[in-house]
């Protein structure tokens, strides 16, 4: 059907101005100038569906995927630097992220599909902020940085800054996040990761990663971050600060884990009821806690 | 919206069309170029049956947009063999019964193709793993399991 008249009815996606950027600086001149009208295309994994279901009608994207050192993942000495275009499958199979940070590489194997991985961009996950993804829950974790530029410049915020309510984050009409920087973890720091979803790359319906710190056998830091029970990621500063100073016993987990269910708000859907995940996300809590104190104090790899 | 002119590398052969911005490259594969092997599913990123790869990686037609392919190669089902000559992936789908109405089969074969390159696929909760992101109403996957199984397991001269 080579040519076909009705081509224009197989049209999905709204129509919109194409521009191709050769630079973030043209990138976001080109969103200013389309007055807060302009999407940013990156992989388009989340962007793409939305055009189709026509919930967005921006009338220009502005496609970033040919900006040239956008997706490097670097050793920046005390962090790695990780481009904001870099898509998923690399985080999940760098050398880099296994070594420092290898609850981000196993976190990015329940990212959805490896055809989804090899196209989504960390800094579209991010932006878009889906309440059960997992990587906005990995950069509250690991207190990742945000670098964001705007025609104006360049500005930093940490990811706890960043994340506001399901979808919404702190990124104006004309700016767009450029990188992630993830401050490299202490030694003798194990990590856990468990999620449940009703089918392997879905969303969560509940997840949890956690780091624990271990000195002399007691616990000098611990880190909790939640997805899935919340309209944000969220940490759960109160249940990381019963651990301090503890061993893992029996007694302290259940302290933590009835903290991190206090500080869950999840919601009722289709998947599973507001019960359901609360009790879910402790159960996982534990389990990640209890992993990650595993590892920790070289129990497991 | 003006159209644009792209130039595209699919299956070895290279085409120069004019697009609209906003033509999916599952339209462009179908419509535009008459290669109907890739099919149109859900077209949300949901069902996996578009797709292909490009440069080499398994990604999803209905999510892409054919103007945003320029100097790409794109590979469709119809780089794998032909009826006489199904590659050795196809033939083992085909000695398997892989399939039966046949809709999700194309993406099904190019994303084995990608998982087979990737990851070793050691056990069959690999594979079900792999696969979950395409969608079959019909075998109940077990046969598709099985075929992947068999090509894995050839690929490692273990044969059949």
């Amino acid at each position: 059907m080579r040519g076909h008249k009705e081509a224009a009815s197989r049209m999905k996606p709204p129509a919109f101005d194409y521009i191709l950027a050769d630079s973030v600086d043209s990138a976001v001149a080109a969103l200013a100038a389309a007055g807060g009208d302009a999407k940013i295309l990156a992989g388009g994994q989340s962007l793409v569906p939305m055009l189709n279901f026509r919930l967005l009608k921006p009338s220009v994207l502005v496609d970033i995927n040919r900006i040239p050192g956008l997706a490097s993942i670097e050793d920046a000495g005390d962090a790695i630097r990780v481009g904001a275009l870099t898509r998923h499958h690399k985080l999940e199979t760098s050398p880099l992220i296994a070594q420092h940070f290898p609850v981000l590489a196993c976190a990015m194997t329940h990212v959805a599909h490896l055809a989804i991985r090899n196209r989504g961009s960390i800094g579209g996950s991010l932006s878009h902020a889906d309440p059960a993804a997992e990587l906005p829950m990995l950069a509250l974790l690991l207190d990742a940085a945000l670098t964001i530029a705007s025609p104006k410049g360049r500005r930093t915020l940490a990811a706890r800054d960043f994340f506001i309510d399901a979808l919404t984050v702190d990124l104006a009409a004309d700016e767009v996040v450029t990188e992630i920087t993830l401050p490299k973890l202490p030694p003798s720091t194990g990590w856990g990761f468990e999620e449940v979803a009703r089918r392997s790359g879905d969303f969560a319906l509940a997840a949890v990663a956690a780091t624990v710190t271990v000195a002399d056998g007691r616990i000098t830091e611990a880190r909790i971050a939640m997805t899935g029970v919340a309209p944000t990621p969220r940490r759960v500063d109160e249940a990381e600060d019963m651990l301090v100073g503890k061993v893992l016993s029996p007694g302290a987990l259940n302290g933590t884990i009835a903290s991190v269910r206090a500080a869950a708000e999840p919601a009722t859907d289709l998947h599973a009821s507001a019960d359901f995940r609360r009790h879910l996300v402790g159960v996982l809590a534990g389990r990640a806690l209890r992993a990650a104190w595993r590892r920790a104090c070289g129990d497991a790899p | 919206m003006s159209k644009r002119p792209v130039k595209v590398t699919v299956n070895g052969t290279v085409y120069e069309r004019e697009v609209e911005p906003r033509l999916l490259l599952a339209d462009f594969l179908r419509h535009t170029l008459g290669l109907t092997g890739t099919h149109v599913g859900c077209e949300h990123g949901v069902c996996g049956a578009c797709t292909v790869l490009i440069d080499g990686d398994s990604m999803r037609s209905c999510l892409l947009f054919a103007v945003q392919l320029d100097g790409c190669r794109v590979e469709t089902v119809e780089s794998l063999g032909t009826v006489n000559r199904l590659n050795p992936l196809q033939e083992a789908f085909r000695e398997h019964h892989a399939l039966q109405c046949g809709f999700c089969t194309p993406g099904m074969l190019m994303t084995t193709t990608d998982l087979m390159r990737k990851y070793p696929l050691a056990t069959d909760d690999d594979i079900r793993e792999g696969l979950s992101g395409n969608l079959c109403r019909c075998t109940g996957y077990e046969h598709i399991v099985n075929a992947i199984r068999a090509a894995v397991d050839a690929g490692k001269g273990g044969g059949r």
